[in-house]
């Protein structure tokens, strides 16, 4: 284990990281295995900037036994990512290690995101043929659990693959198992698309009360729960598994106890259509993906738009196009999202920005859908969703009812496609309510009646009521804010998951008394009413976000008047505070001279 | 009071606008009596369709109705039924929909088994898009997509449903009201999926593409009407029937060659095992007669009575009462 953390040390700090290593190992050479005493650790920290300790507490922990994992438990943070290997856990291994019971079984580790891995029996089955004996072979599973956490954080295998080349030279079949074997676990962490939670807590100040450790995925699917309590139905989500949004369907298993109901399509067009009908049928419907399941999804969420029903449609996206980078982060599904079906199609999109607002927003996505029947897309990232942060705890008494549009009996007038003046919606009437049979559909609807119409100025006018319909939705939403003095020279804005970041580094300068302000949006369709006086307000704007600059020329159509500059990164990463500043700094100084 | 409802109650106030002499409307009206037969109420029906004509079929019946997108209906009935179990939920599709742009929704909703009804309506052409051929076109047919004739293979929509699991399948002519609406009532009475084969005429596009099965002059001697329980007999003159012989199945005439009613098979559609079942499905003309009416129905687990079971069961079994107890649960920490 010393020699797989040295390893990994000498390529971050190639990589041109800053490091503090930590090896911990027994004071004796030969402590009993697989007891906590016994126990050889190593524990690293890098990072760009900041790193001035090995770190308190790991975000990965890799246990190759039960007793590293009890060696260790009391020192991790909730939602640290636990590397086990699966085949030192039988009951001699916690047994000897101290555990009353298997910790992969119960709720021991609910806490963490653990990856079991076979590491012991896979790095055997992959040098098998090399003919080395036994305890050769098994002296090498350190090095496949490397090789995942080099793909787990991006770093390349050639100079732990030269070192190996060089030191046993003379040795070539150890070289080479140790060689294959931390290919292998790479490949395998690539396989199983193992993420790890990367997500950067900006010490903030917080507010009293009682927190919690939450990732993105977990607190969406909360936040989807309350939400359906809230509305007084029953939650229905309708999904097929995709990374990295795959977690938020995980949680919601967790809980068939509320009542939610959980359909496992066999396709992503089938998980959103199975959603639909839900709707139809008057339960709160969800559906959750990524990119690739989202343009699956296009012509359903066109007929949830026509047949005006509510429904939440999660993308936690990733790196695109196409299968793109299905473990990274990325902020390119923005158009997607709001163009991304055929003829006018407008409907609400919002974006979370942190793993414990995912909560909020899937919460205020389900609302605004039930209370504007209207699908919503709620963009998250793998950033939002993998990643963890302190969470203030909802009490469920704190948020606000959502109430349904539905007819009551005596509404003798009532038509299926009949809508209220202030909102424009129709009403949510389900099968099995008496005397209201109707028939809704993809088809172009004529107003009010709701009957196919093929009629031209019906459906310039149905058009018109859609739109209008969620343009509506600016009157239910708050106002936007920003941080900073008014009249400033640069604003920065962003939407998403980049909050955290783009609000340290603008925090950062303001500190040091730079004209600097920031406003961030996550209603993304339609944006709050008074965005246009807030980019009055500044000589420059800056729009960053993780893609080529979707939201900015989304923000050119809507307010050609301004001129939007843009920072964008297509890495599969999230921002850095330095680059970021850099940036901001670049900008401020230009100006300076232009005075 | 108990509402007797008669099959012109289940009517909307919408023109039928299918071509004179369809298929389908035949259809229309056997599901009307089989629903005024089997007292269902009308808020209590939903009939979820894909895309093509047959998909029309929603807007004519005044019960609730979803005409959704090509392919997809099986799949949003799903959901609709794991909504609201009550309802009496039907699936409407033909032959493009359900097994061309609709193939994988349709292995999996058979083999799920969620208790609902599909009627497929086999006309054996792309009809809406006036003339393709489809996934149960025979090899070789001449349409508007292939004027040198189909070089495919084509589904036999039985074979494909017991393949994937069916536990309820039945085959029905548009021609044969009364076996129609029979077959509808017994497919709703089934707990689990039931899948209706219509064989429907495209007056249009097809026209006559079942004649030699439907005709008056043929169908007696080219349909063989399965009813369990009862020796599979046929013809004009009901002497001849099926028999088997060795691992296949023959066509004997009863008085002939020594055979008596009492060597030809007795239908069984309760026996689990499909074998038989497909042996009837696969039965095409000249050689044989094609089977009509249940040819299988056998019960199974049904999906969305386990899923109620689970979450009965989960709720039984919770720790948690409510959200505020799982929010609070676990690690959490105090901040003043």
């Amino acid at each position: 284990m010393q020699l797989a953390g040295s390893l990994f040390t000498d390529t971050t700090a190639n990589m041109g990281n800053q490091i503090a290593t930590f090896p911990d190992f027994p004071s004796e050479i030969r402590a009993p295995q697989g007891t906590v005493a016994g126990v050889s650790g190593f524990q690293i920290h890098f990072g760009t900037t900041g790193v001035h300790s090995p770190g308190d507490a790991p975000d990965v922990l890799i246990a190759m036994n039960p007793a590293a994992l009890k060696a260790n438990l009391s020192n991790l943070k909730s939602a640290c990512t636990i590397i086990i290997d699966s085949d030192s856990f039988s009951k001699k291994g916690f047994d000897k290690a101290g555990f009353e019971e298997n910790p992969l079984e119960g709720d021991l580790l609910s806490d963490y995101k653990v990856i079991e891995a076979p590491i012991t029996s896979l790095t055997k089955e992959n040098i098998a043929d090399l003919g080395l004996d036994n305890k050769s072979m098994v002296r090498c599973k350190n090095m496949f659990a490397l090789g995942m956490v080099f793909w787990l954080f991006n770093e390349p295998l050639d100079q732990t693959v030269l070192f190996f080349e060089n030191k046993f030279a003379k040795v070539p079949l150890i070289a080479e198992a140790n060689i294959r074997t931390i290919k292998c676990g790479h490949n395998f962490a690539e396989t199983i698309e193992a993420l790890t939670s990367s997500f950067t807590v900006l010490p903030a100040k917080k507010q009293p009360g009682l927190y919690r450790n939450i990732t993105g995925n977990q607190a969406a699917a909360w936040g989807f729960l309350a939400a359906a309590k809230k509305a007084n139905k029953e939650l229905f989500l309708g999904t097929y598994p995709i990374t990295p949004a795959t977690d938020i369907f995980h949680e919601l298993t967790k809980h068939k106890w509320t009542g939610v109901k959980i359909f496992q399509a066999e396709d992503e067009i089938a998980g959103i259509c199975s959603a639909i009908g839900a709707s139809f049928a008057g339960d709160v419907a969800i559906t959750t993906t990524s990119g690739p399941g989202m343009a699956l999804k296009t012509e359903a969420i066109g007929l949830a738009t026509m047949a005006e029903l509510p429904l939440v449609i999660v993308n936690v996206q990733r790196g695109g196009p196409s299968t793109g980078l299905p473990t990274k982060t990325e902020q390119s599904d923005l158009n997607q999202a709001l163009y991304g079906r055929n003829g006018e199609c407008p409907l609400i999109v919002l974006g979370a920005s942190t793993p414990g607002d995912c909560f909020k927003w899937a919460f205020e996505a389900t609302r605004l859908a039930i209370e504007h029947m209207t699908p919503v897309i709620l963009l998250s990232e793998s950033y939002l969703g993998n990643g963890a942060e302190p969470w203030k705890i909802v009490q469920m008494d704190e948020l606000p009812e959502i109430k349904s549009v539905t007819s009551s009996n005596d509404d003798s007038d009532w038509e299926p496609y009949k809508r209220d003046s202030e909102k424009l919606v129709r009403q949510w009437v389900p099968p099995g309510t008496e005397g209201k049979q109707h028939r809704i559909g993809g088809l172009e609807k004529k107003d009010g009646e709701g009957s196919v119409s093929h009629d031209p100025m019906n459906h310039a006018k149905m058009v018109q009521l859609r739109k209008d319909k969620v343009a509506k939705v600016a009157d239910f939403i708050p106002l936007q804010k920003f941080k900073g003095k008014d009249a400033t020279k640069l604003l920065v804005v962003g939407w998403g998951g980049p909050f955290g970041i783009l609000f340290g580094a603008v925090n950062e300068l303001q500190k040091e008394g730079k004209d600097i302000a920031f406003t961030h949006f996550n209603y993304i369709n339609p944006l709050p009413l008074n965005t246009a006086e807030i980019f009055e307000k500044f000589e420059t704007i800056l729009v960053c976000e993780l893609n080529d600059g979707q939201f900015a020329n989304y923000l050119r159509t809507q307010f050609p008047k301004f001129k939007f500059e843009q920072y964008n990164k297509l890495q599969g990463l999230p921002f850095r505070v330095d680059e970021l500043k850099e940036k901001f700094n670049t900008l401020l100084e230009a100006k300076m001279q232009n005075i | 009071m108990e509402c007797i409802l008669k099959p012109k109650d289940f009517a909307s106030d919408q023109e039928v606008k299918w071509c004179p002499g369809c298929g389908d409307y035949a259809v229309l009206n056997s599901v009307k009596k089989a629903l005024a037969e089997l007292s269902i109420k009308k808020e209590d029906v939903a009939f979820i369709s894909g895309i093509g004509c047959s998909s029309r079929f929603p807007y004519y019946m005044e019960t609730y109705g979803f005409h959704t997108i090509h392919g997809r209906a099986a799949a949003i009935a799903t959901g609709t039924k794991l909504a609201n179990p009550d309802l009496s939920v039907w699936v409407i599709s033909g032959d493009g929909d359900a097994l061309a742009i609709g193939g994988n929704h349709f292995i999996h909703v058979v083999r799920r088994n969620l208790n609902m009804n599909m009627i497929l309506f086999n006309n054996e052409i792309y009809g809406l898009t006036k003339g393709q051929y489809s996934p149960t076109t025979k090899r070789g047919e001449v349409t508007k997509s292939s004027p040198h004739g189909t070089i495919e293979s084509p589904f036999l929509p039985g074979e494909l449903a017991l393949g994937s699991g069916s536990n309820f399948f039945a085959r029905v002519p548009d021609t044969n009201v009364k076996l129609m609406t029979q077959t509808f009532i017994d497919a709703e009475k089934h707990n689990g999926y039931s899948l209706v084969e219509v064989l429907q005429n495209c007056v249009i596009f097809n026209d006559n593409v079942h004649e030699s099965i439907t005709s008056k002059e043929t169908r007696d001697d080219n349909q063989l009407v399965l009813k369990h329980g009862q020796p599979m007999i046929f013809g004009k003159e009901s002497n001849k029937g099926i028999r088997l012989n060795g691992l296949e199945l023959e066509v004997v005439t009863i008085g002939e060659n020594g055979v008596s009613e009492a060597d030809l098979l007795v239908h069984d559609a309760h026996t689990q095992s499909p074998v038989l079942h497909t042996m009837l499905v696969r039965m095409k003309l000249p050689e044989f007669p094609v089977a009509m009416g249940v040819i299988r129905d056998v019960e199974a687990p049904v999906y969305n009575d386990e899923l109620e079971a689970q979450i009965a069961d989960a709720i039984h079994k919770s720790k948690f009462q409510s959200l505020d107890e799982l929010f609070q649960s676990g690690n959490t920490f105090e901040v003043k």
